[in-house]
């Protein structure tokens, strides 16, 4: 598998207002191909809001999107999931009821016609899901397994694998590890790095100082909606970090 | 992931599923059994059982109709009234001389405009809960039967129009007596449900109606169009309850103002014994089917047993709240939180 170090997705001057309430000032945003790059930041700090904007759940009020160069215009979460943009929300997203493979492929379910009807075609949707999670390294008992029979740790792994099931350009996780018990973190934290070598890049929302040293390869605050400071992972400190979502540099 | 707790877990997470599926058939057979060593020269007769499938020809397609709803972790209180309507129109419809297949339709697509009308107005008009709307039209609905058929019945249809609901399938070909036919409404319920089954389990909508009742965030996230599916679903549902009117108005030969009385309860009763979750996203159409045969066996059984109705109200009353403790043990033991 190739690192590829291309630019995938750059956000320019994003400016948010929500009324009277500026909640992002002239953002700028860089994730290249298998990197991960950290957002962290204080409450009400912007973050959710920038990727929101990302994610194309909402338009900017100025600033602009380039997908791999080229700009682009969300409109919708369809847009940017097309491009290739998926996002891992906190709340994970799935359907406890139905196995781990309808949960992957829920919405864009492969179809094999009879007639003139189209029929779900679990084979195909089983053989996906097990080469799928292969790649990922994901271990669990079976694809027909169903969501609500999981762990914390597995139900993060299946959402993820979710988000790369259609050839994911850029994965956004939103707080990947708030919700995992202590021992399946590491879990998780491996499954970000093998996606970093599979070429996506991922942007990983995270209050946890231990996961942004873990993971990212750059780590960029946000304080009151502005870019607030920037690095290279390997040439700051988690102190100088904390400091910054504080506001202090 | 874990492996000691794995080990744990392993016994009972392999049970749920097959007791999932299969527990009601059990529960099902058992009954049969029962009832056959209670009256065993009457209840496996051929009378006897052909005479339960026409009793539960036309709630089995309300509680089917029900059920798609429940799986959404929605109700529908109104499927009682949507076939009242919708045998109303046929009557009317009838006596005005229109051809049989004129007649045969009115009450499908009156049964589809009704659930069509309940399904916009849970989603256009932000109904906190599909009750509300359901009962609602519950009482919409009917009103609308008394007022277009001035609350009088209506009665005698032509042979054609009662075929489902009265016809019968003459089986002496095959050597049989010529008391021995087979009710053309079991052939009906027969294929109804086997294409309900293909639609919920082997098609992207039934899967996603399965999702919405799982997580409807989660339906959303996925881009499937929750509202677009619980439109179908209702819509669906008032269409089921159109073909119990047909079935209805074939069996007895007449539109009437009390028709489907109380029958959405029976409906979600049958639903609920059949292992369909109040909470949504769970439950089988099989499952459907056993709840009707357990509530039609149960009626029977205790008619030839010479029992009075208030016991049955008691029995039925037992069951659903049986079959929901169930529910809530299972979900303990299958759920990890």
């Amino acid at each position: 598998m190739s690192i590829t170090k291309n630019l995938l997705l750059e956000a320019k001057g994003v400016t948010k207002y929500f009324g009277t309430i500026t909640a992002l000032e002239n953002v700028n945003l860089k994730i290249h191909g298998g990197e991960c790059l950290g957002v962290v930041g204080d409450n009400g700090a912007g973050k959710t809001t920038l990727m929101k904007v990302l994610s194309g759940l909402y338009k900017p009020s100025a600033g602009s999107l380039f997908f791999e160069g080229n700009e682009k215009v969300l409109e919708s979460p369809r847009d940017s999931q097309n491009l290739g943009l998926e996002m891992v929300y906190q709340d994970l997203a799935l359907a406890g009821n139905l196995p781990i493979g309808e949960n992957i492929f829920l919405g864009r379910e492969p179809t094999k016609n009879l007639g003139l009807i189209k029929f779900l075609d679990f084979k195909k949707i089983k053989e996906l899901t097990d080469a799928h999670l292969e790649k990922l390294k994901i271990n669990v008992k079976s694809a027909d397994q169903k969501v609500e029979e999981l762990s914390g740790g597995q139900r993060q792994a299946v959402a993820i694998a979710r988000s790369t099931a259609f050839n994911a350009k850029v994965v956004i996780m939103d707080e990947p590890t708030a919700a995992l018990a202590i021992k399946e973190v590491g879990k998780v934290l491996d499954l970000i790095n093998s996606l970093k070598k599979t070429g996506v890049g991922v942007i990983v929302i995270s209050h946890r100082m231990d996961d942004i040293f873990a993971v990212c390869d750059r780590v960029m605050a946000l304080f009151q909606g502005t870019n607030f400071a920037e690095s290279e992972l390997s040439s700051t400190s988690r102190d100088e970090v904390i400091g910054w979502i504080m506001g202090k540099k | 992931m874990e492996d000691k707790d794995k080990k744990k877990e392993s016994l009972h997470l392999k049970l749920i599923p097959y007791f999932d599926k299969y527990g009601i058939l059990i529960l099902l057979l058992l009954m049969i059994v029962v009832m056959q060593i209670l009256q065993p020269d009457v209840f496996l007769s051929w009378r006897n059982v052909t005479n339960v499938f026409k009793q539960i020809s036309w709630q089995s397609m309300l509680a089917l109709g029900v059920f798609m709803v429940i799986v959404t972790a929605g109700i529908d209180l109104s499927v009682g009234s949507i076939m009242m309507l919708s045998l109303m129109v046929l009557a009317i419809v009838s006596k005005a001389g229109a051809p049989w297949f004129i007649v045969v339709l009115t009450p499908l697509i009156v049964g589809f405009l009704c659930g069509l009308i309940n399904g916009l107005g849970i989603t256009l008009l932000r109904m906190p809960h599909p009750f509300i709307m359901t009962l609602g039209t519950l009482y919409i609905f009917r009103g609308t039967g008394n007022l277009v058929s001035g609350g009088t019945p209506i009665s005698g249809f032509t042979d054609e129009v009662r075929y489902l609901g009265h016809g019968r399938i003459d089986l002496t070909w095959l050597g049989l007596e010529k008391s021995q036919y087979l009710p053309v409404s079991l052939v009906l319920i027969a294929i109804v449900y086997f294409i309900f089954w293909a639609f919920m389990n082997h098609t992207r909508t039934g899967k996603w109606i399965y999702a919405i009742g799982g997580n409807p965030n989660a339906a959303r996230a996925s881009g499937i169009n929750v509202n677009k599916i619980l439109v179908i679903v209702y819509s669906l549902c008032g269409f089921l309850s159109g073909i119990g009117a047909l079935i209805l108005a074939g069996r007895t030969d007449s539109g009437y103002p009390n028709a489907g009385l109380q029958s959405e309860l029976d409906a979600i009763a049958a639903c609920i014994i059949g292992g369909a979750s109040f909470f949504g996203g769970r439950g089988t159409v099989l499952g459907v089917f056993a709840g009707v045969m357990i509530m039609g066996i149960l009626r029977n059984g205790l008619n030839l047993m010479d029992v009075s109705s208030f016991w049955q109200q008691v029995l039925i009353g037992s069951i659903i709240v049986l079959a929901v403790y169930i529910d809530v043990l299972r979900r303990d033991l299958g759920t990890r939180k």
